[in-house]
C-alpha cells in the first residue's frame, strides 16, 4: 500500500467551468476516495419567490443556468400551472417542445466541446463550438435571446414561430447535423480520443441506481430512466424513447449525448410536422391556490424536480429546484473511486456539472 | 485512418472564411427579434409606473414629482415585460446591445408635460 495523499482540486481549476472543490485522497496515482463540497456559488435565488410575483419570477427562474435556461423556466411555469389547474394550449406545448430539443442540442454540443477541451483536443472544442452557434442563433431567431430566452410565460409562451420559420429551423439544423457528422465520428472512432474514454469510470447499474444516478449517467448505464417518457410536453405524441447504452464508460455517456443530440433534431422535425393552429397561451386569472405540486422536467443534464407551494396570495410560499448535478454528484464520487489521477478531468466531466443549477 | 477524420474537417475549414466576426469593428447581424436594449419615447410616457412594478430586477424607477424616468443599464435583464404592459406602448426594444463599459450606466429621461387632452374640448 502506497502512502496516501489528499489532493484538493478545484474550486478554480482549468478544466472546471464553475467552480466544485474535490479533496481527492490517493495512493500513489490511484484514487481512494473523493470527498466533494459544494456552495461557493450560492445565489438564493430560490428565495426571492417570496419577493417577486408568480408571473415575474419566471425571468428569474431562467437565470440559474445560462445552459438549461429553457428547461428551467418551462419546468417553473409547469408548477405553477399545475398548481393553479391551467391547460396549456397545444401548440404552446410543441413550441416548447421545440425549444426545450434546441436547448438539448446545444447543451451536448457545449458538453462535447468541454469534453474535447478537457483531453486537450483544442480544434475539436472550436468546431463543436462553431456548430453549438447556429442553434445559439436560431434561437436568437425564434425568441430574441441567444442564452436567456424569457419566453415561456404561464399559460404559454409569449413567442409564436410561423410556418417558414419553423421550415428554416428544419432546415437549419439538418444541415448542421451534416456537418455534426464529421465531428461525432472524431469522438466515436479516433484512438486518441477513445483512449481517453473507453473503460475510464465505469459505473455499473447497481451502482448507478444505488446513488440515483439521472440523465446521460444512468442511461449510459443501462437505466432507462428519462422523464420525458412521463408525458410533460407532447415527448408522448412523437414517439419518444430514450436513449440507453450499457457499457457505464465514459465512452458510453458521450455516445448517449451525441445519439440524443441526433435525436433531438429528429424530434424538432417531427414536432414541426405534427404542430396545430391555434393560440400560443391562454390568459391567465387570479393568483394560485394554496397547495402543492410537483414536476419533473428532463433537462439535457437528467431528471430536475421543481417544486411549488402557493398560499392565495400573488407571490409563492415556496419554490424548490432539485437540479440533475445534484443527484449526479454521489454518482461521481463512486466512479473516481479506483480511476487514475489523470482522469480526474474528464470523469468530473462527464457528469456534465453544472453548479449553478445546483446551488442557484 | 482514424486520424483523417478530423482532418477533413480541418482542411475544409481552412478555406473557408472565419467563423467569427471581429465584434465590434464589423457590425453583426441583429434578428428582427433580438432583445438589445429598451428605449422610451419622452413625449408619450404619462409616468404611470406600470413597467416599474412589473421589472423583475427593479431596474426601472419612475419618479412622478420629478417627472423623470431612469434605468440602470447593468440592473436590466431584457426579459421585455416591461414593453409587454407600458399602457401607451411608448417602451420599445432596440436590437442593438448597449455598448461594453466599466461604469454602471443609469440612464435618466426627462418626460415632458402633457398636453391637455383634446377629447376634453370636443
Amino acid at each position: 500500500m502506497g502512502k496516501r495523499t489528499v489532493i484538493p482540486f478545484g474550486p478554480q481549476h482549468p478544466v472546471l467551468p464553475e467552480p466544485i472543490h474535490l479533496d481527492l485522497v490517493l495512493e500513489d496515482e490511484i484514487v481512494v476516495e473523493a470527498i466533494p463540497s459544494i456552495g461557493f456559488i450560492h445565489r438564493g435565488l430560490e428565495k426571492l419567490v417570496e419577493k417577486k410575483e408568480f408571473t415575474e419570477m419566471v425571468y428569474i427562474i431562467e437565470r440559474i443556468c445560462g445552459i438549461c435556461s429553457f428547461g428551467h423556466g418551462w419546468g417553473y411555469v409547469s408548477s405553477v400551472e399545475g398548481l393553479m389547474g391551467i391547460q396549456v394550449p397545444d401548440r404552446a406545448e410543441y413550441l416548447r417542445t421545440i425549444w426545450h430539443e434546441m436547448g438539448r442540442i446545444q447543451s451536448h454540443l457545449l458538453w462535447l466541446g468541454l469534453l474535447a477541451d478537457a483531453f486537450g483536443f483544442e480544434s475539436l472544442f472550436m468546431h463543436m463550438w462553431r456548430l453549438r452557434e447556429t442553434v445559439l442563433d436560431l434561437f436568437e431567431k425564434t425568441t430574441g435571446g441567444r442564452i436567456i430566452f424569457s419566453v415561456c410565460k404561464v399559460g404559454g409562451v409569449r413567442r409564436d414561430m410561423d410556418k417558414e420559420t419553423l421550415q428554416s429551423l428544419v432546415k437549419a439544423l439538418k444541415k448542421m447535423k451534416v456537418e455534426l457528422e464529421d465531428l461525432t465520428d472524431v469522438f466515436l472512432e479516433d484512438d486518441s480520443v477513445k483512449n481517453r474514454t473507453v473503460g475510464v469510470g465505469i459505473l455499473t447499474k447497481e451502482d448507478a441506481m444505488e446513488c440515483c444516478a439521472v440523465g446521460p449517467m444512468a442511461k449510459a448505464s443501462g437505466i432507462a430512466h428519462d422523464t420525458r417518457l412521463t408525458g410533460h410536453g407532447k415527448y408522448m405524441e412523437l414517439g419518444f424513447q430514450p436513449v440507453i447504452e450499457t457499457a457505464g464508460d465514459s465512452y458510453a455517456r458521450t455516445v448517449v449525448r451525441i445519439r440524443e443530440v441526433y435525436q433531438s433534431i429528429d424530434l424538432i422535425e417531427k414536432a414541426v410536422e405534427m404542430i396545430p393552429d391555434g393560440p400560443i397561451d391562454i390568459p391567465v386569472k387570479g393568483t394560485p391556490p394554496k397547495g402543492e405540486f410537483l414536476m419533473r422536467i428532463e433537462q439535457p443534464r437528467g431528471e430536475a424536480i421543481y417544486y411549488a407551494k402557493g398560499n392565495g396570495t400573488k407571490f409563492l410560499d415556496r419554490m424548490r429546484v432539485r437540479t440533475p448535478t445534484f443527484s449526479n454528484v454521489p454518482a461521481l464520487t463512486k466512479m473516481l473511486q479506483g480511476c487514475g489521477f489523470a482522469d480526474v478531468p474528464i470523469l468530473v466531466l462527464t457528469i456534465d456539472p453544472c453548479i449553478s443549477c445546483t446551488e442557484r | 485512418m482514424s486520424q483523417l477524420r478530423m482532418g477533413k474537417v480541418v482542411l475544409r475549414s481552412l478555406f473557408r472564411k472565419p467563423a467569427t466576426l471581429m465584434y465590434p469593428q464589423v457590425p453583426r447581424i441583429w434578428q428582427e427579434r433580438t432583445r438589445g436594449h429598451i428605449e422610451i419615447n419622452e413625449a408619450d410616457c404619462i409616468l404611470c409606473g406600470m413597467c416599474q412594478r412589473k421589472c423583475p430586477s427593479d431596474a426601472i424607477i419612475v419618479d412622478r414629482k420629478e417627472r423623470t424616468w431612469t434605468i440602470h443599464r447593468m440592473g436590466c435583464i431584457q426579459c421585455k415585460s416591461c414593453v409587454d404592459v407600458c399602457p401607451k406602448k411608448c417602451l420599445f426594444m432596440k436590437q442593438e446591445y448597449t455598448t461594453p463599459d466599466v461604469i454602471k450606466i443609469t440612464d435618466i429621461h426627462h418626460i415632458p408635460e402633457q398636453e391637455k387632452p383634446a377629447a376634453k374640448e370636443a
